[in-house]
């Protein structure tokens, strides 16, 4: 095995939306060495592979950032931080503008305004949208990006980062990096929960089945503090492909109808979360399939939507023509995805102060990585990456990089050669990660139980995830790929462990679905309008309560232990 | 969900397997791209876009409803051509202008 050390003021983990756009702030604005690791190639990697047709996030004419601020707040529930979310809202048209430059085409009126669907969404092409952000991280010759290099831990010393470890997973090696500041940008977590169609194809587009909640897990490990990580995101989808269903529901008008053809989104409520709900509840009271009403739109409109899902889930348009049956013929079903834990939709995620510093100095987060501000979207992730850019330039400024402990970096180089030595067992990744699915599914609310759990249900994930835990420690790998997999489900035993905890500690149903307890089916203000975060200590995720922000300040969490 | 490879249409340059976001796509022992991994398909279709052979053709697995038809892209200055071969050997073929933002 060869060893690779690395050298770098920023640390970049993950080539994604947050992280290519932490690049070119970073790179702008100095002449600091940056460093991306991606676990893949940055030219499709993340989020926006296939693309993405509209930006969700955007203050269109006579809105302002603290009506995004609101609208966020209410589908929230009240559990989000205003001071995060107002800081990305005010870039929202900056970094749209930027983007624009970089080449990505905005539909505009015929004076040169962006046409809006809705008041903070607007229509572009977006198929192209990454290797946009991909060409503009080549421009600058002080960022390096070394694609296929999974950063598999963070090197923390008395609480201060000084680097990670990695490995190449095609050309075989271990990498030490030595970093003065590190942003995770790493993604939210998919894969935790057994997926509808769990076979031949139980990944599909819209969230990376590569998001292994590789960053939180890192962070979660060194004690870094945690918020949230029990309002889950269950997206409401297209049947079977899991395509997006806004451009039905919004670009279309397409509504939420039951198998009578009733309309039932009335009946639920509108938000996020309630919109998943109230398709659970039509199915259970034997009133489903359930719907988006595409029946009669004109054939334009038909034409429109092939095209518009070929820019970001081809998989839609695909089914279509094998049906046979375009939307104006046939509705399109709908159904709730596995939970999700994705900062860029909930407010799961690193615990970060007005910069996106997280409670390890030096370390930063970004995009779906942290918490506190849901419905970043695209926009909001780019703004993220811009906030912390600027944060960590200020930082390596005033600060300089931490030493590596050489002990450090023989435990994990002696770990790795640990999972490439000896002979199989019998378990294998690919088994344990089926048994972590559906021990999450049965027991920790997932799509069999209608999202539904007890304090009795998940206790028993508990004991269930750590025994899977402890099993990893035997498995094998014969190359580096396969090494990656076995790290990848530790890393998504380790979130799922958080989520349990989380899931436990908030006793009330604040958000039907993305949290459903059935021993507490009310929401109490009273006793639970507050955040609940999280920090590992000695092994064991221990959970305690801080106090909501009230809006209109900055900075109102920059404690730090 | 997943993607076929052409054996006989690859010409080896290794573009897929580089753009995949999972990495799922190796060469084999003669220089020819293979799927390694199927399961772990999302269907982005990022490598069929790449390849500058027209080797790679994506499909719907039967679980998602999938009948048989396979879609590859053609570029031809800013329109890429969708192109989705039927079983019974027909063709449907949509546009899309690069340069025209969706209408929806």
């Amino acid at each position: 095995m060869n060893t690779e050390i690395l050298r770098t003021d920023i640390l970049i983990i993950g080539g994604g939306t947050a992280g290519c756009w932490a690049a070119i702030t970073a790179a702008e604005q100095s002449d600091a060495d940056i460093l991306i690791c991606e676990k893949a190639h940055i030219r499709r990697s993340g989020c926006l592979a296939a693309g993405v047709n509209a930006l969700n996030a955007y203050i269109t004419g006579g809105k302002t950032p603290q009506d995004y601020v609101d609208y966020a707040e209410q589908d929230a529930a009240g559990i989000v931080r205003h001071d995060l979310l107002l800081s990305f809202s005010e870039r929202l048209n900056s970094v749209t503008e930027k983007l624009e430059r970089l080449g990505l085409v905005i539909l505009k009126d015929k004076d040169g305004n962006y046409v809006s669907r809705g008041w903070r969404n607007i229509k572009i092409n977006g198929e192209n949208i990454k290797p946009l952000l991909a060409d503009a991280v080549s421009k600058f010759p002080h960022v390096t990006v070394r694609n296929r290099v999974c950063i598999t831990d963070l090197a923390v010393k008395d609480n201060r980062v000084c680097g990670a470890f990695g490995i190449g997973i095609e050309n075989g090696t271990f990498y030490v990096i030595r970093a003065n500041a590190v942003l995770i940008a790493s993604g939210g977590a998919a894969g935790l929960y057994k997926p509808n169609h769990p076979g031949f194809s139980r990944h599909k587009m819209w969230y990376p089945p590569f998001n292994t909640g590789a960053g939180y897990a890192m962070g979660i490990r060194h004690g870094a503090e945690m918020t949230t990580f029990e309002m889950r995101f269950i997206a409401l989808r297209c049947k079977d492909t899991i395509a997006p269903t806004g451009t039905l529901a919004q670009g279309v008008g397409a509504k939420q109808i039951n198998a009578n053809g009733e309309v039932y989104e009335q009946k639920y409520g509108l938000t996020t979360s309630e919109r998943v709900y109230g398709t659970v509840c039509e199915n259970i009271e034997g009133r489903g399939p359930c719907c988006l009403r595409t029946v009669g739109i004109t054939p334009e409109q038909d034409d429109s939507l092939l095209k518009a899902y070929l820019n970001m889930a081809p998989s839609q348009t695909l089914k279509w023509i094998e049906r046979g049956k375009m939307p104006s013929e046939e509705n399109v079903g709908i159904e709730g995805t596995e939970p999700y834990i994705v900062g860029g939709h909930t407010a799961s995620g690193f615990w970060v102060d007005a910069g996106r510093a997280a409670t390890i100095t030096g370390l930063y987060a970004a995009g779906d990585a942290a918490g506190g501000a849901p419905q970043k979207y695209v926009t909001g992730a780019l703004a993220e990456g811009e906030i912390a850019a600027e944060s960590m330039l200020r930082f390596v400024q005033e600060n300089r990089p931490a030493p590596l402990d050489e002990a450090e970096i023989a435990a994990h180089q002696a770990e790795v050669t640990q999972f490439l030595s000896g002979d199989a067992g019998s378990d294998t990744t690919e088994a344990l990660e089926e048994a972590m699915q559906t021990v999450m599914d049965t027991y920790a609310g997932g799509i069999g139980t209608h999202y539904r759990y007890s304090d009795a249900s998940l206790q028993t994930a508990d004991a269930r995830i750590r025994a899977i835990e402890q099993r990893t420690a035997k498995l094998h790998a014969d190359d580096f790929q396969s090494l990656m997999y076995i790290y990848e489900l530790r890393e998504r035993l380790t979130v799922c462990r958080a989520v349990i905890a989380h899931l436990r500690a908030r006793k009330e149903t604040r958000w039907h679905c993305f949290a459903e307890h059935t021993d507490y089916p009310q929401r109490d203000d009273a006793q639970w309008k507050c955040y609940i975060n999280s920090r590992m200590e000695n092994g064991e995720i221990r959970t305690f309560r801080r106090e909501l922000t009230q809006g209109g300040g900055r900075n109102e969490h920059p404690d730090r232990p | 969900m997943s993607i076929r490879i052409d054996r006989d249409k690859c010409i080896g340059c290794g573009r897929c397997g580089i753009v995949c976001p999972g990495t799922l796509i190796h060469t084999d022992a003669d220089g020819k791209a293979y799927m390694k991994y199927p399961k772990d398909c999302w269907g982005c279709t990022s490598c069929l876009k790449e390849c500058p052979a027209a080797a790679i053709r994506f499909y719907l697995g039967a679980d998602i409803g999938g009948r048989g038809s396979a879609l590859h892209t053609e570029k031809q200055g800013d329109i890429l051509r969708w192109i989705i071969e039927h079983p019974d050997g027909s063709v449907t073929v949509i546009p899309v202008n690069q340069k025209e933002s969706n209408q929806y």
